[in-house]
C-alpha cells in the first residue's frame, strides 16, 4: 500500500509543474494587457502604464516571469490580485467555503439519487422506469447548465414562490463567519429562521449544479451493475438461494462500485466548471465567479493562484479517489 | 389525499423558506458586482463608486440628481478673480465613522483635505503606493499637472492654487475620486503596520457606515447618526451582489430588492407591465459615436465626412440596435448638458446628396475603408458590431466599401488613441457633467495629439480656441455662449457621426420614495426613504 501511495503522490509533482506552466503561458496568450484593463473606460498615459507594468513585472519575457513566479510559489506566495490587491490565498480562503458547501451538497444530491436510480434501472432491465431513468439522465446531461438555471428560478422562485432567487441567505440575516460554511454557522449563530433560509438557498443551485453529476452516476452505475449481474458468482449466489436485496447490496454493488468510484472522483473536476456557471446564476460568491472575474479583467495572480489551488484540490480528490479504489479492489494496490 | 398534501406543502414551504426577521427601514440594492476595494482614489468603475459613494463625503457634491456643484464638506468656497485660487471654508463638527480598529478622537478638518489631495499627488505620501499608486482619475482630470499647492490656511480653510485657470475644476472635486478619507486612522493604521485597512475597513463621514462586506454576495451599511446632512431616513442599506440582469428582475419581482442597474432589454416589456414596479428613465451623460481620422485620407475632407453622415440611417441603427434605450444624438454632448445647443440640426438621412457629395469629393465611384467596431458592449453603445454591419449596409449604398475590424477591447482603445483606423466607434461617459469633459478631453487639440482620447484626431483651430476659451471663464453665461459656438463649428465641419445618447432605465419598486437617477448612472441612497 506504501508503495502504491508513493508511485501516485510522485505522479502529482509533474502534473502540479505542469498545471503553472500551461495556466501561466494560457493566460498570457489570451489578447489584452492587465494594466490597460485595470485603468478601464479611460486608459491609462503611457508613462503611467510602463511604470506598473515594471512594477508588476510584466515587461520581462514570459520565462523570467515564470522563474520569479515559481520561486514565489515555493515560499507559498501566491500574489496579490491586480483588481483589488489583497492576497489571492486570503481571497480564495474567504470564498472557497461557499464553493465547497455547495459542490458538497451537489454530489450528495448527485449520490442520493442517481445510484438508487441506476440500481433500480440495472434490475429492471428494459422496464419503462429503466427508460424513464436513461431518457431523463441523458436530458439532465445535455442540459445548458445556464438555461436550467434560469428555469428553475422563472419557476420555483418567480411563479410558485417556493424558493428564494438567489444568493446564501436571506440578506435580512446578518451571520458572524466562523467556518464560513454557512449551514454551519447559521447553527452556531443560533439566529432563528436563519438554517432554513440558507437551507433554502442552496435548493435551486445544488440541483442545478447536481443534474449533471446526478446523470452520469445514474447511466455508470447502471452499466456496472448490469455488468456484474450477468457474472458467474452472482448466479451462484441466487442459486444458493440469497435474498434478491442481499446478491444486489453486498455481492453486486460492491464490485460495480469501483469504476462508480472513479467516476465520482471525476466528477469533482466537473463540479468545479460547473460552479462557475452556477454561481453566476445564483449569485453565490464562491471560486467559480471569482474566476471568471479574475479571467475578464485579466487579473494574472488570481486566475494562476486560482487554478493552482483548484488543480491540487482535484488532484488530491482524485489521490483519495485512487486510495479508496484500492481499499476496494486488493488486486490494484500490489502492484506486479 | 396527496395532492393535499401537496397543496399544504406548497402553502407551508414558502412561508418557512422566505421567513426573515423584520427589520426597521432596509432598503435593498441589487447592485451588478462587487467593489475593486474602498478606496475611491483608484477605483475605475461605477460598481466600486456606487459602493463608496454612501461612505465618504467630499468638498462639494453634485446635488441629487442634477449636475449642479452643491457645498459638501465645505459649506462655501471663493475663487480668486483670475480663477487661480480657490479658497474652501470647511464644515464645523463633523464627525467620523468608526470601527474595530478606530475611534476617531477629532472631527474632519484641513489636515483631512490636504491628506485626500497628497496621497494621490505626492510620491513622498505614505499612503501613495498602499493599495495602488495608480491614481486614474485624478490623474486623468488633469491634477497633477494643474495643482500648484495646496495650504491649510486654519483648521477649517484651505487654499487649492492652481498653475492656470480651469472652470471644470470645482466639479471635479465633487467626482468620487475626490473622496476624503480621515488622516487621523491613516496615521493610526501607518503606526500598527497596516496601511492596506485603511482602503478596506473604510472610516469616512458619509451618511453611511460599512458593517459588513462578503465578497461577491453582500455589502452592509448603517445610516450614520452623526452624519453632518442629518441622518438618512433608511436605517439599513443592503448591496445585494447579483450579475446577472435577469436575476436581478427576478429578485425585484419578488421584492427581495428594491432597485436594480442595468435591466436586461429583453425583460424591458415585463417591467413595464409590472405594477409594483417603476421604470424611471433619463438620457445618460454619454455619447456614442463614429469617428473618422481627419489626419488620414480620405477623412481630411470634410466633404466626404459630410457624405457619410447623410449615407447612414441613424434612425434604423437606434431602432434595431438601442431598441427603447437610446436616443438620436446631434450634438458631442447630451441633451441634459448645460450649455446644449439646441438649434443645431442633424446631418439628414439622404443618400442621394451623400452620393453626389462623395462625387464631389473625387469619389465618384465610392471609396474603400476601414470600419472600427468595439468588440465589448458599453453603457453608451449596446452592441458595436451590429451598429457597424448596418452602417456598412448603409455606405454600400452609396459605393462605399466598408471592412469592419475589431480588436481585443483594451488593444481597441489603445490602436484608436495612436490613431491606426480609418474610421472607429467608440464613446464616452461625463464624470463631471462639465461641457469641457466632452467638447476638450474628446475634440480638443491637446488631446488629438499622441495617444489623447481625441481618436478622431481633430485639431480645428476655430473651435479648439473656444472650448480653451471657455474652459478659462468662471461665469456659466459666458461659457454657455462659446460652448453653443463649439457646437455649431463641431457639426459643419463633422468629425463624427454623432449615433445616439443610452438612456439610462432604473426599475425600482414602488415603496422606494424619491430615488432620483444621477446624470452620471451613480446610485446614492441618501435622500431616499421607504414606505
Amino acid at each position: 500500500m506504501f508503495r502504491f501511495l508513493l508511485t501516485r503522490v510522485s505522479l502529482i509533482v509533474p502534473t502540479f509543474i505542469g498545471i503553472t506552466l500551461l495556466v501561466f503561458v494560457l493566460i498570457r496568450l489570451i489578447p489584452g494587457d492587465p494594466i490597460e484593463t485595470m485603468a478601464g473606460e479611460r486608459g491609462i498615459d503611457a508613462a503611467l502604464h510602463e511604470k506598473l507594468r515594471k512594477e508588476y513585472g510584466f515587461d520581462q519575457p514570459v520565462l523570467v516571469q515564470y522563474w520569479y513566479y515559481l520561486l514565489r510559489l515555493l515560499q507559498g506566495d501566491l500574489g496579490k490580485s491586480i483588481v483589488t490587491h489583497k492576497p489571492v490565498i486570503q481571497e480564495f480562503i474567504s470564498l472557497f467555503p461557499a464553493t465547497i458547501e455547495l459542490s458538497l451538497c451537489a454530489i450528495l444530491f448527485a449520490l442520493c439519487l442517481g445510484l438508487p436510480a441506476g440500481i433500480i434501472a440495472a434490475v429492471r432491465r428494459n422496464s419503462i422506469f429503466d427508460h424513464g431513468v436513461m431518457g431523463v439522465s441523458l436530458t439532465g446531461y445535455s442540459m445548458p447548465i445556464f438555461w436550467w438555471g434560469l428555469l428553475l428560478i422563472l419557476l420555483f422562485s418567480v411563479q410558485l414562490g417556493w424558493t428564494p432567487v438567489s444568493g446564501r441567505i436571506s440578506v435580512m440575516f446578518f451571520v458572524p463567519e466562523v467556518t464560513g460554511f454557512l449551514l454551519i454557522d447559521t447553527l452556531l449563530s443560533g439566529e432563528k429562521g436563519a438554517f432554513s433560509s440558507a437551507v433554502s438557498h442552496l435548493i435551486l443551485p445544488t440541483i442545478v449544479l447536481g443534474t449533471v453529476p446526478l446523470a452520469v452516476i445514474a447511466r455508470m452505475t447502471r452499466s456496472a451493475m448490469l455488468e456484474v449481474l450477468g457474472e458467474d458468482y452472482i448466479r451462484t449466489a441466487r442459486a444458493k438461494g440469497l435474498s434478491n436485496f442481499r446478491i444486489i447490496a453486498i455481492h453486486a454493488l460492491r464490485n460495480a462500485l469501483i469504476p462508480i468510484v472513479t467516476v465520482i472522483g471525476l466528477q469533482v473536476g466537473v463540479l468545479f466548471t460547473g460552479a462557475i456557471l452556477t454561481e453566476t446564476i445564483f449569485s453565490w460568491p464562491g471560486i467559480g465567479k471569482w474566476l471568471i472575474e479574475g479571467i475578464g479583467r485579466r487579473d494574472y495572480p488570481v486566475l494562476q493562484g486560482g487554478t493552482l489551488l483548484i488543480g491540487t484540490i482535484v488532484m488530491t480528490v482524485n489521490l483519495l479517489v485512487d486510495v479508496t479504489y484500492g481499499l476496494i479492489n486488493p488486486r490494484i494496490r500490489r502492484p506486479r | 389525499m396527496l395532492k393535499s398534501r401537496l397543496l399544504l406543502l406548497s402553502a407551508i414551504v414558502p412561508a418557512m423558506l422566505l421567513t426573515a426577521p423584520a427589520s426597521a427601514k432596509t432598503l435593498v440594492y441589487c447592485s451588478e458586482g462587487s467593489p475593486e476595494n474602498f478606496y475611491p482614489g483608484i477605483n475605475t468603475t461605477g460598481t466600486s463608486f456606487d459602493a463608496n459613494s454612501q461612505i465618504y463625503s467630499r468638498l462639494v457634491d453634485f446635488e441629487r440628481g442634477t449636475t449642479k456643484v452643491i457645498p459638501g464638506l465645505a459649506e462655501k468656497w471663493d475663487i480668486s478673480a483670475d480663477g487661480t485660487v480657490y479658497t474652501f471654508y470647511l464644515r464645523k463638527g463633523v464627525k467620523w465613522h468608526s470601527n474595530a480598529n478606530f475611534k476617531p478622537t477629532r472631527d474632519m478638518n484641513a489636515d483631512d483635505i490636504i491628506f485626500a489631495i497628497e496621497r494621490q499627488w505626492k510620491e513622498s505620501n505614505p499612503y501613495f503606493k498602499v493599495t495602488s499608486a495608480n491614481h486614474s482619475y485624478f490623474t486623468d482630470m488633469g491634477m497633477p499637472k494643474l495643482l500648484k499647492t495646496v495650504e491649510k490656511v486654519d483648521d477649517y480653510t484651505v487654499k487649492f492654487t492652481l498653475n492656470s485657470a480651469e472652470a471644470p475644476f470645482l466639479a471635479n472635486q465633487a467626482m468620487e475620486y475626490a473622496g476624503i478619507q480621515s488622516k487621523e486612522y491613516a496615521d493610526a493604521m501607518l503606526k500598527a503596520g497596516t496601511p492596506e485597512k485603511v482602503d478596506q475597513e473604510p472610516i469616512g463621514s458619509g451618511p453611511f457606515f460599512l458593517v459588513q462586506y462578503q465578497k461577491d454576495a453582500i455589502i452592509r451599511y448603517k445610516a450614520f447618526p452623526q452624519f453632518w446632512g442629518g441622518k438618512a431616513s433608511i436605517d439599513d442599506l443592503i448591496f445585494s451582489i447579483t450579475p446577472d440582469a435577469s436575476v436581478r428582475w427576478a429578485k425585484l419581482q419578488k421584492g427581495e430588492c428594491h432597485v436594480m442597474p442595468y435591466p436586461n432589454p429583453a425583460d424591458l416589456d415585463a417591467i413595464r407591465k409590472d405594477t409594483n414596479v417603476t421604470v424611471l428613465e433619463q438620457p445618460g451623460l454619454n455619447i456614442g459615436y463614429l469617428a473618422y481620422n481627419t489626419t488620414k485620407k480620405p477623412f481630411d475632407d470634410v466633404r466626404v465626412r459630410k457624405a457619410f453622415n447623410m449615407a447612414m440611417n441613424k434612425q434604423a441603427i437606434i431602432d434595431a440596435v438601442y431598441l427603447s434605450t437610446g436616443v438620436a444624438a446631434t450634438n458631442p454632448i447630451p441633451p441634459t448638458m448645460w450649455s446644449y445647443n439646441k438649434t443645431v440640426k442633424d446631418d439628414p438621412y439622404n443618400p442621394e446628396a451623400a452620393k453626389k457629395l462623395l462625387a464631389e469629393a473625387g469619389f465618384p465611384n465610392g471609396l474603400e475603408t476601414d470600419l472600427w467596431a468595439m468588440p465589448v458592449q458599453r453603457p453608451y453603445n449596446p452592441n458595436a458590431k451590429r451598429i457597424a454591419e448596418l452602417m456598412q449596409a448603409d455606405l454600400a449604398k452609396i459605393g462605399v466599401k466598408a471592412e469592419i475590424k475589431s480588436f481585443e477591447w483594451g488593444e481597441y482603445r489603445k490602436r484608436a488613441q495612436a490613431g491606426e483606423h480609418q474610421t472607429a466607434q467608440l464613446g464616452w461617459t461625463g464624470d463631471n457633467g462639465d461641457p469641457d469633459n466632452f467638447l476638450n478631453t474628446l475634440l480638443g487639440c491637446s488631446s488629438a495629439a499622441g495617444n489623447g482620447s481625441n481618436i478622431a484626431k481633430w485639431c480645428h483651430k476655430p473651435f479648439d480656441d473656444l472650448v480653451v476659451k471657455a474652459k478659462s471663464v468662471s461665469e456659466q453665461a459666458q461659457r454657455t455662449a462659446l460652448y453653443e459656438q463649439a457646437q455649431v463649428i463641431f457639426k459643419e465641419q463633422a468629425p463624427w457621426f454623432t449615433i445616439a445618447h443610452s438612456v439610462q432605465l432604473k426599475p425600482v419598486r414602488k415603496e422606494v420614495i424619491d430615488f432620483k437617477l444621477s446624470p452620471f448612472g451613480r446610485h446614492t441612497f441618501y435622500g431616499v426613504d421607504i414606505k
